[in-house]
C-alpha cells in the first residue's frame, strides 16, 4: 500500500526497521497532497516547509538512537480551531482570518513533546458550526469518496485529511457529533473521549460544556494510542479530570464474549436511512456471533436532546463568541466611527451567517424573562438525558447506534434548511449531553459506495469497553474500503 | 408645612484584593507600571484560553466575608455577566449572581453617640476590568479621538460588598466606608486606597417622608472615589431629590454620575436601557465547595479587630478613649504603638509621640508609618533618653526630625552633633554667671519679683548653650544665685 495510506503505528514498526525514514514519510504525504489539489480543499494552511525540517531533525534523533514512540515523526493535521504558537488559527472564520495565537493549545504541547510533525491545519466549518464544512470561510470541504458530497462537520477537513491520505490522523474537536458524523461519512474512525479527559486548553470555544478534542484515525489502534498522548489531567483547564489516565491500547483485544450491548430505540427510528440501520442489525449479529449480548433498549428522554442541545449550545456560543469584537486581535471595520459602529459591522462582517444565526439563538435563550423557558430547561432536560444513560449503562456495557442517519449529502442540499442540517447530528448530540466517550468506525458502504459509521457508546470514563468492542468490530467487520480520488 | 424627608442609603463596595496573582490566571497583579506587561493569554481574552480559580483569592473573600459576620456558601458558582465594553477582554465578566460566597452579615458602625447596624446583603467574587484612557478632551469614550486600553489591571480578584438600605444619612455612608476600610485593611487582604481604585464605590439612594416604611424610588450614584466625594455627592443627591418631590414631580431611576469640581450629579447619557447581563453559570469552572474546616483554618487568620482593639488598649495601656480608638482604627499605626510597647513601659508617651509629632511628619511626607524609618526601637530608645534627662524637649524635637530623615539612631545622633544635654552644675554655673553680669536689667527686674525675668535670663542661658542647658537645673541655680 502506498505510504500515506498506512497507519501510524505500520509506519511506527518501519521506523523502527529502518524500512522508512520520517522524511520519506512525510514527503509522500506532501506529495499526496499536491496530487489531490484543491479538489477537497481540506486544508487552510500547509506547514510543509516546517514539516520537512522536523521530519529531518526525528531522522537524526532516530539515527542516534531514539527510541521510536508512538507518533514520533508523523504527520498530523490539526483542526483550525486548536491553537498552534506562532501558527494561523482561523477556526476557519473571517474574523480570525489573520490570527497568530501566542501559545499552543496543551494538546499540542503534548504532541510535541512527542516529536509529532504537524501536517497543517485543517478545515472546519466556522468556529465548529455545521454538520457538513459547507460553512467555511475558506470555502467547502469535499468528500474524497464523491466529490459532490459534503464530508460532514464540523472536522470536515480532519476527516478528509485521513481519508484521502493527506495527513495520518488528525485531531478534530466534538461538540455535538463533530469528529464522529465526519468520520462516519468519510469512512475513518472517529473518538470522542470522556468529557474532562483531554485539556480543553487552546481549543477555541464552541460550547464551553459540550467540547471536547480527540482523533481521527485510520484504525482503532492509532485512535487509542492517540488518546494516550492526548489524555491527562490539566491545571489549566479546571473541568479536566484528575483521574489515572489508563493504557488504552491495552483494552485493545478481539474479545467480546458476554459484554452486554444495547441498541437505543430512539436512535433507530424514523430518518434513519435504510441501508444505514441494515448495516446496524448486520453488526448486532457480528456481535452476537462473537459471544456478545445484543439488546434493544428505550432512552425516552433522547427525543429532547436535539431541542436541548439547540438552546445549550448556541447560549454558550453566545457568550464565548462575544471576545470576538475588533478590540484586540481578529479583523476589524476600520470605517467605523464610533465603538458600537465598530463592534457591530467588524462582527456583521467577521462572521458567518451559521456563526450569527447560532449567538443570536443563544442571546435570545439567556435573555432576562426567557432564561428560565429556555437555558433553564434545557439545563434539567439534560440532567433527564444524563440520568436515562446511568440506567441503560447500570444493564449494558456500550451502546451502539449509527454514527449518522444518512450518508454523505450532496454539497447543497441542506443549506438552505438548517433543521434539516441539525438533524444530522440526532446520534450523536445526545452523547456530549451526558458527555459520555463514544467512537465512530467504519462498518461498510453503501450501494452507492459511500461510507456507513457506527457508533459505540461508553459509560463515563468506560472508554476501555468501547475500545474493546470497536477493536473486535472493526476486526470482524473487516473494512478496507478507500476512496477512489 | 414643610415635610421631614429621610435618606435610604445602600452602598456597593468594590475592593481590589492584593494577591500575589489575578482571580482566573498566573500573572501578577499591577501597581501603575508599564502598560499591558502582567497580561497573558487568559487576561487577554484569547481565544481558547481557560480561567483558573485562584485558591489565595478564596481565602481572602471567605475572611472578609467572615470578618462581615455573613454565612459563608458552602457551594458557591461563578457566573458570566455578559456586556460588551473594551476594557473587557473577553466582553463578559466573570462574577457571583444567585449564589455569591458570602450572605446576611452587618456591619456596626459607631457614628460617634450611637451606633448603626448596616446589614450586608452579599459578598461576592469578580475579576475586574481593565483601563480605558481616551483621548479629547471629555474623557468621553464617544467623544474621543481614539481610546487605549491597559489590560494590566483586567482579571485583578474583586470583592463585592452589597449593604442593605440600613444607612440613613451621607455622614452615615462615609463612616460606613471608612470603618469598612480599615476592617479589611485589618485583614490584611487589600491595601484599600481609594485613590488608587484599590476600594471603590457606588451609592444607591432614594429619599422618604419621615415616618414612612416605604422604600421611594432610588438612583445610582457613580464615581464616589472618595470619603469626602461620597459624603458629598450624596448631600447633593438627597437635596436634588427632596426638591424633585417638594415640586409634586416623581424622581426617575436612573445612574447618576457623580461630578466632583460642579459638586452635583449627572444623569448619566445614554439611554437608560435596562441592562440585560444574560447571566449564566460560567461553564470552564466547576463548583467551589467550601469545607467547615476552611473556614475555621480562615477564622483562625483574622486579627483583632479594630472595635475590639480599642478596647483593649483602654485597658492593657490604660490609654484615653481617643487614643485608643485614633490608634486602633489605623492597621499600622496599632502595629507600630504595640511594637514600641515591647521596648518601652510609657504607653502613654508612645502613644502621644505617634499621634503627635510622628504623624505630624508623615502627614508632611505624605507617608505611613509603614514607610517610616524610624524603627520603634529607635523611637523607644529616644523616649528613654528623654527620661533620662540626656535631652530635653525642644533637642528632642530634632534629634526626631533627624531620626526621620535618616532613619539614624538617636544616641549617635546626639552625640555627633553634641545635643547631650548640659546638667553638670559647674559648667552652667559659670556660663549663668556670664549671663547674670551682662544683664543687671532682668536681675533688677527679678529681684523686684517679677517672675517673668527668669525665663528671659534662662533663655539666655539656653542660647549660650545652643538648647543644651537643662532647663531644671539652670532654673535652680539662677533662683538659688538671686534670692
Amino acid at each position: 500500500m502506498e505510504i500515506h495510506y498506512l497507519t501510524a503505528h505500520q509506519l511506527k514498526d518501519r521506523l523502527k526497521k529502518r524500512q522508512i525514514s520520517c522524511t520519506e514519510i512525510v514527503e509522500s504525504v506532501y506529495l499526496r497532497i499536491e496530487e489531490v489539489g484543491d479538489r477537497l480543499n481540506s486544508y487552510i494552511r500547509l506547514e510543509k516547509e516546517s514539516a520537512l525540517s522536523r521530519a529531518g531533525e526525528v531522522d537524526k534523533l532516530i539515527s542516534a538512537g531514539s527510541d521510536i514512540e508512538d507518533f514520533m515523526g508523523i504527520p498530523i493535521a490539526i483542526k483550525d480551531n486548536i491553537c498552534t504558537k506562532n501558527i494561523t488559527t482561523t477556526c476557519a472564520s473571517r474574523i480570525l482570518e489573520n490570527y497568530i495565537p501566542i501559545y499552543n493549545a496543551t494538546v499540542i504541547d503534548r504532541l510535541e513533546s512527542r516529536n509529532y510533525i504537524l501536517a497543517g491545519k485543517a478545515n472546519m466549518d466556522e468556529f465548529a458550526m455545521g454538520s457538513s464544512n459547507e460553512n467555511s470561510y475558506f470555502g467547502t470541504v469535499k468528500n474524497p469518496w464523491d466529490t459532490d458530497r459534503v464530508p460532514g462537520g464540523s472536522s470536515g477537513g480532519p476527516a478528509v485529511c485521513v481519508a484521502a491520505g493527506e495527513a495520518v490522523c488528525s485531531l478534530g474537536s466534538d461538540t455535538g457529533g463533530s469528529i464522529r458524523q465526519p468520520a462516519s461519512l468519510c469512512g475513518v474512525v472517529g473518538f470522542k473521549p470522556t468529557y474532562g479527559m483531554v485539556s480543553r486548553y487552546g481549543l477555541v470555544a464552541f460550547a464551553s460544556s459540550l467540547d471536547q478534542i480527540g482523533p481521527l484515525t485510520r484504525d482503532v489502534e492509532d485512535c487509542a494510542a492517540m488518546l494516550n498522548i492526548i489524555c491527562g489531567y490539566d491545571r489549566k483547564d479546571s473541568t479536566s479530570i484528575n483521574v489515572e489516565v489508563p493504557d488504552y491500547k491495552s483494552f485493545l483485544k478481539a474479545d467480546i464474549k458476554d459484554m452486554r450491548i444495547g441498541v437505543p430505540n430512539e436512535l433507530m427510528v424514523e430518518g434513519i436511512d435504510r441501508e444505514v440501520k441494515e448495516a446496524v442489525y448486520r453488526i448486532t449479529k457480528l456481535v452476537e456471533d462473537m459471544g456478545g449480548i445484543v439488546e434493544e433498549i428505550s432512552l425516552p428522554s433522547l427525543e429532547y436532546a436535539l431541542s436541548v442541545y439547540y438552546i445549550i449550545a448556541p447560549s454558550e456560543a453566545s457568550s464565548n463568541l462575544s471576545r470576538f469584537d475588533g478590540v484586540r486581535y481578529g479583523y476589524r471595520n476600520v470605517e467605523a466611527r464610533t465603538l458600537r459602529e465598530m463592534y457591530r459591522r467588524s462582527r456583521a462582517e467577521g462572521f458567518g451567517d451559521e456563526v450569527k444565526r447560532r449567538i443570536m439563538i443563544g442571546t435570545y435563550c439567556l435573555s432576562a424573562g426567557y432564561y428560565d423557558a429556555y437555558y433553564e430547561k434545557a439545563q434539567r432536560v439534560r440532567t433527564l438525558v444524563i440520568n436515562d444513560f446511568k440506567k441503560a449503562f447500570e444493564k449494558f456495557d456500550v451502546l451502539i447506534s449509527p454514527t449518522s442517519p444518512t450518508t454523505a449529502f450532496k454539497i447543497g442540499e441542506k443549506m438552505e434548511d438548517p433543521l434539516t442540517m441539525y438533524l444530522s447530528d440526532i446520534c450523536t448530540i445526545p452523547v456530549n449531553l451526558a458527555g459520555l466517550p463514544a467512537i465512530s468506525i467504519p462498518a461498510g458502504l453503501s450501494d452507492s459506495k459511500l461510507p456507513i459509521g457506527l457508533q459505540i457508546i461508553g459509560n463515563v470514563l468506560r472508554e476501555d469497553n468501547v475500545f474493546k468492542v470497536a477493536y473486535s468490530l472493526e476486526k470482524a467487520i473487516g473494512f478496507t474500503g478507500r476512496p477512489g480520488l | 408645612m414643610k415635610n421631614e424627608y429621610e435618606p435610604v442609603i445602600g452602598l456597593e463596595a468594590h475592593v481590589e484584593l492584593y494577591t500575589n496573582t489575578k482571580m482566573f490566571c498566573g500573572c501578577r497583579l499591577s501597581f501603575g507600571e508599564e502598560k499591558n506587561i502582567y497580561t497573558c493569554p487568559v487576561c487577554l481574552g484569547h481565544p481558547g484560553s481557560l480561567p483558573v480559580i485562584n485558591k489565595k483569592a478564596i481565602e481572602y473573600a471567605v475572611k472578609i466575608a467572615l470578618a462581615l459576620n455573613c454565612k459563608i456558601k458552602k457551594y458557591t458558582i461563578f457566573h458570566r455577566k455578559n456586556y460588551f465594553y473594551p476594557d473587557m477582554p473577553k466582553n463578559y465578566q466573570i462574577s457571583q449572581y444567585d449564589l455569591p460566597l458570602g450572605v446576611g452579615g452587618y456591619l456596626d458602625v459607631d457614628i460617634g453617640g450611637y451606633i448603626r447596624r448596616v446589614g450586608i446583603t452579599r459578598v461576592h467574587m469578580e475579576e475586574d476590568t481593565g483601563k480605558l484612557l481616551h483621548k479629547g478632551t471629555t474623557g468621553r469614550i464617544s467623544e474621543s479621538e481614539a481610546s487605549i486600553v491597559d489590560f494590566n489591571r483586567a482579571g485583578t480578584p474583586l470583592i463585592e460588598i452589597v449593604t442593605e438600605p440600613d444607612i440613613r444619612s451621607p455622614g452615615e455612608a462615609r463612616e460606613y466606608m471608612i470603618v469598612l476600610r480599615n476592617l479589611i485593611l485589618f485583614l490584611d487582604v487589600s491595601d484599600c486606597s481609594m485613590e488608587e481604585g484599590s476600594l471603590r464605590c457606588d451609592a444607591n439612594v432614594s429619599v422618604r417622608k419621615t415616618g414612612e416604611d416605604k422604600i421611594g424610588t432610588k438612583n445610582e450614584i457613580k464615581n464616589l472615589n472618595s470619603f469626602k466625594f461620597l459624603q458629598k455627592g450624596l448631600e447633593y443627591e438627597v437635596k436634588r431629590q427632596i426638591k424633585v418631590l417638594e415640586a409634586g414631580s416623581e424622581v426617575i431611576q436612573q445612574t447618576r454620575h457623580y461630578d466632583s469640581k460642579t459638586g452635583t450629579t449627572k444623569a448619566l447619557r445614554f439611554k437608560e436601557e435596562a441592562h440585560d447581563y444574560r447571566y449564566f453559570p460560567e461553564p470552564d469552572l466547576v463548583p467551589i465547595y467550601i469545607e467547615d474546616k476552611m473556614i475555621e483554618d480562615i477564622r483562625k487568620t483574622i486579627p483583632e479587630l479594630p472595635s475590639v482593639k480599642a478596647k483593649r488598649f483602654e485597658k492593657q495601656y490604660s490609654l484615653p478613649k481617643y487614643n485608643s480608638s485614633f490608634l486602633a482604627n489605623n492597621k499600622d499605626l496599632s502595629d507600630y504603638f504595640e511594637q514600641c510597647c515591647r521596648h518601652y513601659n510609657n504607653a502613654k508617651n508612645i502613644a502621644n509621640w505617634i499621634m503627635g509629632d510622628f504623624s505630624a511628619l508623615l502627614n508632611k511626607e505624605k507617608m505611613t508609618i509603614k514607610d517610616s524609618r524610624v524603627t520603634p526601637e529607635n523611637l523607644c530608645k529616644m523616649l528613654e533618653i528623654i527620661d533620662k534627662g540626656k535631652i530635653n524637649s525642644k533637642i528632642a524635637k530634632s534629634v526626631f526630625e533627624e531620626m526621620f530623615s535618616t532613619g539614624g539612631n538617636p544616641q549617635k545622633i546626639i552625640e555627633d552633633r553634641g545635643l547631650e544635654q548640659i546638667s553638670d552644675e559647674g559648667l552652667l554655673e559659670a556660663i549663668i554667671e556670664e549671663v547674670i553680669k551682662d544683664n543687671p536689667g532682668a536681675v533688677e527686674q527679678f529681684r523686684e519679683g517679677k517672675d517673668k525675668a527668669i525665663g528671659f535670663l534662662i533663655g539666655r542661658v539656653m542660647a549660650k548653650t545652643k538648647g543644651k542647658a537643662n532647663p531644671g537645673i539652670v532654673n535652680d541655680i539662677i533662683t538659688k544665685k538671686l534670692s
